[in-house]
């Protein structure tokens, strides 16, 4: 369920920009470098997220558009930094995403990165240069990451009939972290298949030290393998923001795929393992089947934590979706349920109602929650309501390691029941007073309204 | 009296049934069991002594004996305190190797109890004795003399070192030794004909105060609930109280009889849990205070109290009994919850298949029978195999029991609600038993247990079960390509 209501103002946001999203993707092709079409700060803000989130020097360049390009037109600028960032990065692959400046004057980008790349074939060389069309203006996180997705597609991959029976393709959804992407592909290992994840952060944003610099991002799908990403036997598209690089595939390769909303609880994980015992026509592999056994313990000793709890949660829609599912499994209720973007249809799928708005709404909707589900921003509203804030999305700027804490299949949903009911834990520092238990208290709210006295743990 | 006599005495308790219906022979045995070396469950009389005494707040515990006693225990019961928290504070002499060897252990003590006295300023010092302090022969009480002389407060030996006993045992001892050196020891000068005691309730989880404030209301005072936020001052007194209840439990008999020979104290048995036992409780309350002095008014007043109490409680309840109606419950507590926990359940309209009567006395067997209706509800132990065997045979729908046998629930997959010392929620009183209620609901109904009683996609050797709800191309592309089949590999 979803409402959407018209307003002037957004206090305290929850939404990250669309070229942001996009950008994001990009870093996840190996020497990819994205290339924000927009004025110097469009990229600085985004950039200062993505190092604050990560840890990490991120490779996103800008087309740094002034007034007077703006006013003439930016292609000029755009063939300039494509062609400086060849020769300065060297890199296989530019993302170019614009933003609400240049689509707000709007020139057929499409055409002059054609004639860009056209004209300057000898200096490009085998350099890619791909466009994802992410105005801010629209959007959030995962339509800019579906943007650049469905856009590599469209321009990298070839047409094929071939079919790889090893082969098997992952679009990861925007929240995926490294630890879900390496979970993701181990699982698939062991059928025995070779997964190409796209787009694949694991190995560009994992936080490793390499022994050189290196100014692009290294690691990540490589553009050889988004050329030939036809040729698997199957598709797996994770989130509803995958549906639409999934069917772009579909129609230029004829690749089948199966869209799994969330891989994140028992059920879901269940039904991407059973789908690749099908693919693959192996049995389960025993590994995999203890995992499995070792989420069904955590979720008994897990459910005493979340039995009852209410839980207040506000992030891109596919995130919704997967975390107030999850808390549902696990016998929580969300009780608000705030969607950054009013347009995907995962929305009416979310166990709770629905409403688009921002961290302001979640301050102000949260009280008598238990437990607020968003990203770092959220801890204004956690300080100012003493209610925990378990983090989850982009950005996370107040907690080391985000990348590799993981959700999905068996061990990430494992880990992620640990980690909210520890959130809960260690949250409890409330003893029970004589006021607080006195039953003569309120006594004109007789109903079950009543909240509960604070559990006392340990 | 050494610890062999004192233990024989708290055992001739002529007020305990069980022991009532003994030969004089066996009486003299005592009743403690005898334990099976490597079948042994259940706790110390040290630990017994601990878990009686622990709650009262101000007093600090010290332990005199090597760490395992106090390290491996402390901070482990959720008893609330209304002010002083030095109660959860662990002291322990920790005894070393070399204060064993060199018999250094009294000297220890002694400059504990000084450092503590220091830094704290306790109005009062319990120091509990243990197997390897007896053994080494430290005389603690002598100890506790001094440094009471010294330091000009009580400093109060508990003997009742673990070897001694069960865990029962350690009840009784503790409760002998508020007896002996605690109650009585100061006068109070605001003695009124509404004073009362509750002994043998510990507050868990601030419990007691779901049910205070009520009694408060019909202007009963509460001289000591012992041990559950009970102050020193408070336990010493206890013996100007014109009442004791005695909160379900058997472990502080010896003290509500002995407070009725010693200073004339009628007391009655009774339980906060459920509504009609709290309603009953309250009743025994007042009827005993009437007897002893109290306006006849109070008995109408109660009335009046109970009547609202009760009506708000199953107003609050309402909505809950469609969701627990026909729950079949598995009650695997003992003592004196073997009934009193029934006849709540019952209230609620939950079934309960079978109770434990493990530790029950004669006439907790008999009320539960009573309660069931069938000697075949009643059992004494089930092995961990049989629970496990019902619990996966779906023959119940929760297990209601202590933290020792949470797992075989959890297990076998099947809810599973703490009910014994170790719980995280309060259930006394009338608000406490709808909390209670409210807990079990969100157990047996928690949506965990469907999703992880559905069996897995696969048999045991990982092969997949064909299921029916596979998308349509997955199965294309399976028929095509699974097994190696590639036909048009070769197209490109």
């Amino acid at each position: 369920m979803s409402s959407t209501e018209v307003r002037s103002l957004s206090t305290n946001p929850l939404k990250s920009s669309q070229p942001l999203g996009a950008a994001y993707a990009f870093l996840g092709v190996e020497g990819g470098i994205p290339l924000l079409h927009g004025s110097q700060g469009c990229t600085a803000f985004a950039l200062v997220l993505f190092v604050r989130h990560f840890k990490e020097t991120i490779p996103i360049q800008t087309t740094a558009m002034n007034e007077i390009s703006t006013v003439l037109g930016g292609s000029d600028h755009l063939e300039e930094a494509i062609v400086n960032i060849r020769t300065r990065a060297n890199p296989k692959l530019i993302g170019v995403c614009t933003t609400a400046l240049v689509e707000t004057r709007g020139e057929d980008f499409a055409a002059d990165i054609a004639s860009i790349v056209d004209r300057r074939a000898d200096a490009l060389g085998d350099c890619r240069v791909v466009l994802a069309g992410t105005p801010d203006f629209r959007g959030s996180i995962e339509e800019g990451w579906s943007a650049a997705v469905t856009a590599m597609i469209e321009a990298g991959t070839q047409p094929t009939a071939r079919r790889d029976p090893e082969r098997l393709v992952i679009l990861a959804p925007s929240h995926f972290t490294v630890g879900d992407i390496e979970v993701v592909r181990q699982t698939a290992e062991l059928f025995g298949f070779t997964p190409v994840v796209l787009p694949d952060i694991s190995g560009s944003l994992d936080g490793t030290v390499p022994d050189r610099w290196i100014p692009s991002a290294y690691g990540g799908t490589a553009v050889a393998d988004i050329e030939t990403l036809g040729a698997a036997c199957h598709c797996v598209a994770v989130g509803e923001h995958m549906r639409r690089p999934a069917e772009v595939l579909n129609r230029k390769t004829g690749l089948a795929f199966t869209l799994l909303p969330t891989l994140t609880g028992l059920a879901a994980a269940d039904r991407f393992v059973a789908l690749l015992a099908r693919l693959s026509g192996r049995p389960v592999p025993a590994s995999i089947r203890r995992r499995r056994s070792q989420l069904q313990d955590a979720m008994l000793d897990g459910h005493f934590h979340f039995g009852g709890r209410k839980v207040a949660i506000a992030a891109e829609p596919d995130l919704l979706y997967q975390m107030a599912s999850f808390f549902a499994e696990m016998g929580a209720e969300t009780s608000v349920a705030i969607a950054s973007t009013p347009d995907s249809a995962i929305l009416e799928a979310v166990p709770a109602e629905v409403i688009v708005g921002d961290l302001g709404d979640l301050e102000q909707r949260a009280t008598g929650a238990d437990l607020l589900v968003s990203h770092a921003h959220g801890r204004q509203a956690s300080e100012r309501l003493d209610i925990p804030l378990f983090r989850v999305g982009f950005p996370i700027f107040d907690r080391l390691g985000a990348q590799h804490r993981r959700s999905a299949l068996y061990e990430g949903t494992r880990d992620l029941i640990f980690e909210v009911a520890n959130t809960l834990i260690a949250a409890d520092h409330h003893h029970p007073t004589p006021e607080s238990l006195d039953p003569l208290r309120n006594r004109e709210t007789l109903h079950d309204s009543r909240p509960s006295p604070e559990p006392r743990r340990h | 009296m050494s610890l062999k006599a004192r233990i024989a005495s708290v055992f001739d308790e002529p007020a305990c049934p069980t022991n009532r219906e003994k030969s004089e022979t066996t009486r003299k045995k005592g009743c403690s069991k005898p334990l099976t070396p490597g079948a042994a469950a259940g706790g110390c009389a040290f630990d017994g002594a601990k878990i009686v005494l622990q709650p009262v707040t101000d007093v600090a515990h010290l332990i005199h004996g090597p760490l395992a006693c106090e390290g491996n225990s402390w901070d482990n019961r959720h008893s609330a305190s209304s002010g002083p928290d030095l109660w959860r504070r662990s002291f322990t002499t920790d005894l070393s190797e070399l204060d064993i060897v060199m018999g250094n252990g009294e000297k220890k003590l002694f400059k504990a109890i000084r450092t503590i006295v220091e830094r704290h300023d306790p109005p009062a010092i319990f120091v509990y004795s243990t197997c390897v302090a007896s053994l080494i022969g430290d005389d603690i009480s002598a100890v506790c003399k001094r440094a009471g002389e010294r330091f000009g407060r009580p400093v109060v030996a508990v003997e009742a070192p673990g070897f001694a006993g069960s865990k029962n045992l350690g009840n009784r001892l503790a409760g002998q030794t508020l007896l002996d050196h605690v109650i009585g020891t100061v006068e109070p000068d605001d003695v009124t004909p509404y004073d009362v005691n509750i002994l043998g309730e510990y507050n868990l989880l601030g419990e007691f105060w779901f049910v205070k404030p009520l009694l408060e209301e019909l202007g009963i005072r509460l001289r000591a609930v012992i041990p559950g936020d009970a102050r020193y001052r408070d336990i010493a007194t206890a013996h100007r109280a014109k009442a004791n209840m005695m909160v379900c439990s058997s472990a502080l008999i010896n003290l509500a009889r002995g407070m009725q020979e010693r200073w004339g104290i009628p007391y009655f048995e009774g339980s906060f849990y459920g509504i009609a036992d709290t309603s009953a409780a309250i009743r025994g309350i007042c009827r005993l205070l009437v007897e002893g002095g109290a306006s006849a008014d109070l008995l109408d007043r109660a009335e009046t109290l109970i009547a609202r109490e009760e009506a708000i409680a199953w107003q609050r309840i309402e909505p809950l009994k469609p969701r627990l109606a026909g729950k079949r419950v598995l009650l695997n507590t003992g003592g004196v919850k073997s009934w009193s926990m029934v006849d709540a359940l019952q209230e609620a309209g939950m079934e309960v298949i079978r109770t434990s009567i493990k530790k029950s006395t004669e006439e907790d067997k008999a009320r539960a029978l009573a309660a069931l209706k069938d000697e075949k509800h009643l059992f004494d132990r089930l092995p961990p195999r049989e629970i496990y065997r019902m619990l996966a045979d779906g023959e119940a729908d929760i297990m209601l029991s202590g933290s020792r046998t949470q797992f075989i629930a959890l297990k076998a997959k099947t809810p599973w609600l703490d009910v014994n010392q170790e719980r995280h929620h309060p259930y006394a009183g009338y608000e406490g038993f709808v909390e209670l209620l409210k807990r079990i609901d969100l157990a047996v109904n928690s949506p965990v247990f469907p999703a992880l009683r559905a069996p897995a996609p696969w048999d045991e050797a990982g092969r997949l079960l064909d299921s029916p709800d596979v998308p349509v191309e997955v199965v294309h592309s399976f028929r095509k390509f699974a097994g190696g089949v590639l036909e048009d590999a070769d197209d490109c």
